[in-house]
């Protein structure tokens, strides 16, 4: 049996007001178990009878040493540990980590395996803000709106598990492309979800967007301010529903997003609610890019060529020498990356996903970063839950749309 | 059909005590509605419409662990959850199962490093372990289903010397 320790609530005594200590207010431990806290975040309240005070978030109960792991691995092995990073994003990470290692390799993405890559990373985004919108829902007891949307998400698992035999932890996008081509039936089944899913956003809108009893508990709640969102680095959709229109996917277009005619959403409440409104937005734009990207998929190759970095098709390997060398040699050291550190960053459904790649020479990467985008997220809860109920702390950290494996990592 | 055709006109029907308790016990299992990681999504998305766990009698999640009966590990288990983990499983009141779901709950998974428990049986008593990372919702419903046959053949005996 391990060592159980308690962790004190002592120890916060310094980030509290002066009247914590009088015992005019009262400290209240909010997680780790806690079902609206999305994972097992915890927050430390300070209350006035039931008005936040004082707000200080403590992470690392799912502290996992991704990076340091991904150290210890091949480029191609490393891949794997970035699905498990923020687990409603998958392919999203796993692009992000993709593109960082052909950036630093310089190695080249054929055009089909890039819009394919483009059309898998919008579907997660809308599942993404589906598993949001329904937990969202069920924090403020609207329960059906947790059926419906986990119901179109089966949809959207169902064709990851098409192209790639796995529902979430794909690690389908691999360096130089994808994995393999998709099946024939993936076009077919993306077609239906793009019939069917417009007409379920109509109904979510229906259900919430007017709904009293949900419109109550947003407007005016949690109001966070252009100047705050922008000095606590916060990105992303919480971001653009406080009125500043950054967006990646526009402002450095990456895997060929600027041949695709869709808009940013950014409303300038920056409420609750209007962190609502841009998320809603962004299904039906993530829906646009999926259909253009499907009406113009190109025929080819979905890796590339370089079989410095790319493993040969098995086809190959029975004829040429070379080719069966080249596997040897991918799958038993794997591929040298330079001397040099490169930053690249995706849009993913939560903000900026950057990923920081140093190469020393060898086929393991000597140091990875992450930039993620829940952990600028929560950094800013403090400052906008105070003077709030502590009901409406629930509503707004529903809001921020943090995914604990993506801050603690 | 069923049982009605077994009774017939006496309505009396003969069975032992611990069949009873042990049948009971299985048709209302509370889950505790508790996730860690990854494998609470697939938890979720079990308990949603497409594979419905209220078939089995588990859909009555409890978000304190006094009301709930049944502790599923959702996902790793990090050094800093452990004392947590540990606490919430002794506030469950007896009897109390413990389902490890996915690898990293059952043997550290992919992340065998300083920061993960290397199967959370180093904190708590595992009943069923369920493989995958993260199971899919059916493989999860198979391990409920198997927790349930370990409880339909509890006796009374190995349950008092269980929880002494």
């Amino acid at each position: 049996m391990a060592q159980i320790e308690e962790v004190n609530v002592e120890q916060f005594k310094h980030l509290v007001s002066e009247r914590a200590l009088t015992g005019e207010t009262m400290l209240l431990n909010m997680g780790p178990q806690h079902p609206s806290t999305h994972g097992v975040l915890r927050l430390l309240l300070e209350l006035d009878g039931e008005i936040v005070v004082n707000c200080i978030p403590d992470i690392g109960y799912l502290h996992t040493g991704i990076e340091k792991n991904m150290e210890s691995k091949t480029y191609q092995k490393a891949e794997v540990m970035t699905d498990r990073l923020d687990y409603m994003n998958t392919m999203g990470n796993n692009l992000s980590y993709v593109m960082a290692v052909e950036k630093l390799v310089d190695l080249d993405v054929p055009a089909r395996a890039q819009a394919l890559r483009v059309i898998l990373v919008e579907l997660q985004r809308i599942a993404s803000h589906l598993v949001l919108i329904g937990t969202w829902g069920l924090d403020l007891a609207a329960m059906s709106m947790f059926l419906y949307c986990f119901r179109e998400r089966e949809q959207i698992l169902d064709i990851f598990e098409l192209v790639s035999g796995q529902r979430m932890m794909t690690t389908y996008i691999r360096p130089g492309g994808v994995w393999r081509d998709v099946p024939v039936e993936f076009e077919k089944a993306v077609r239906d979800f793009l019939k069917t899913f417009p007409k379920r956003v109509d109904e979510y809108e229906k259900l919430l967007t007017k709904n009293p009893l949900f419109v109550d508990r947003m407007v005016d709640i949690g109001y966070l301010t252009k100047e705050t969102a922008l000095s606590y680095g916060v990105t992303g959709p919480n971001l653009r529903a406080s009125g500043v229109n950054w967006d990646l996917r526009k402002a450095r277009p990456y895997m060929g997003y600027e041949q695709y005619d869709f808009d940013v959403p950014v409303l300038h409440e920056g409420d609750t609610y209007a962190r609502y409104l841009v998320r809603i937005e962004e299904f039906r734009q993530s829906l646009r890019i999926i259909e253009q990207a499907l009406n113009k998929l190109p025929m080819g190759p979905v890796r590339s060529e370089n079989r410095k970095f790319v493993p040969p098709p098995r086809s190959e390997i029975g004829v040429s020498m070379e080719s069966l060398i080249h596997h040897f040699k991918l799958w038993t050291e794997g591929f040298p990356a330079p001397k040099n550190s490169i930053y690249s960053a995706v849009e993913s459904p939560r903000g900026e996903l950057g990923m920081y790649l140093e190469g020393d020479g060898g086929p393991k990467p000597h140091r990875i970063h992450l930039r993620t985008p829940s952990f600028d997220n929560l950094s800013v809860l403090p400052e906008i839950v105070k003077g709030h109920l502590v009901a409406d702390l629930v509503a707004i950290l529903a809001s921020i749309d943090i995914v604990l494996g993506d801050i603690d990592r | 059909m069923g049982v009605e055709q077994k009774l017939g006109n006496m309505g009396v029907v003969t069975t032992t005590l611990e069949t009873v308790v042990n049948w009971s016990r299985t048709n209302a299992m509370w889950p505790m509605l508790f996730g860690l990681a990854c494998c609470a999504i697939e938890m979720m998305a079990a308990q949603a419409a497409d594979y419905d766990m209220s078939r089995f009698g588990m859909e009555l999640m409890r978000a304190s662990p006094r009301q709930s009966d049944l502790m599923i590990v959702a996902g790793r288990v990090s050094k800093k959850m452990g004392p947590v983990l540990r606490r919430l499983y002794d506030q469950m009141p007896e009897p109390k199962w413990v389902i490890a779901m996915g690898d990293c709950a059952s043997c550290g998974g992919v992340f065998n490093n300083y920061a993960i428990y290397q199967g959370v049986d180093e904190v708590v008593p595992v009943d069923v372990f369920v493989a995958g990372c993260p199971p899919r919702p059916e493989a999860l419903i198979h391990g409920v289903l198997t927790l349930h046959e370990k409880v339909k053949v509890d006796t009374f005996k190995d349950f008092g010397e269980k929880y002494k």
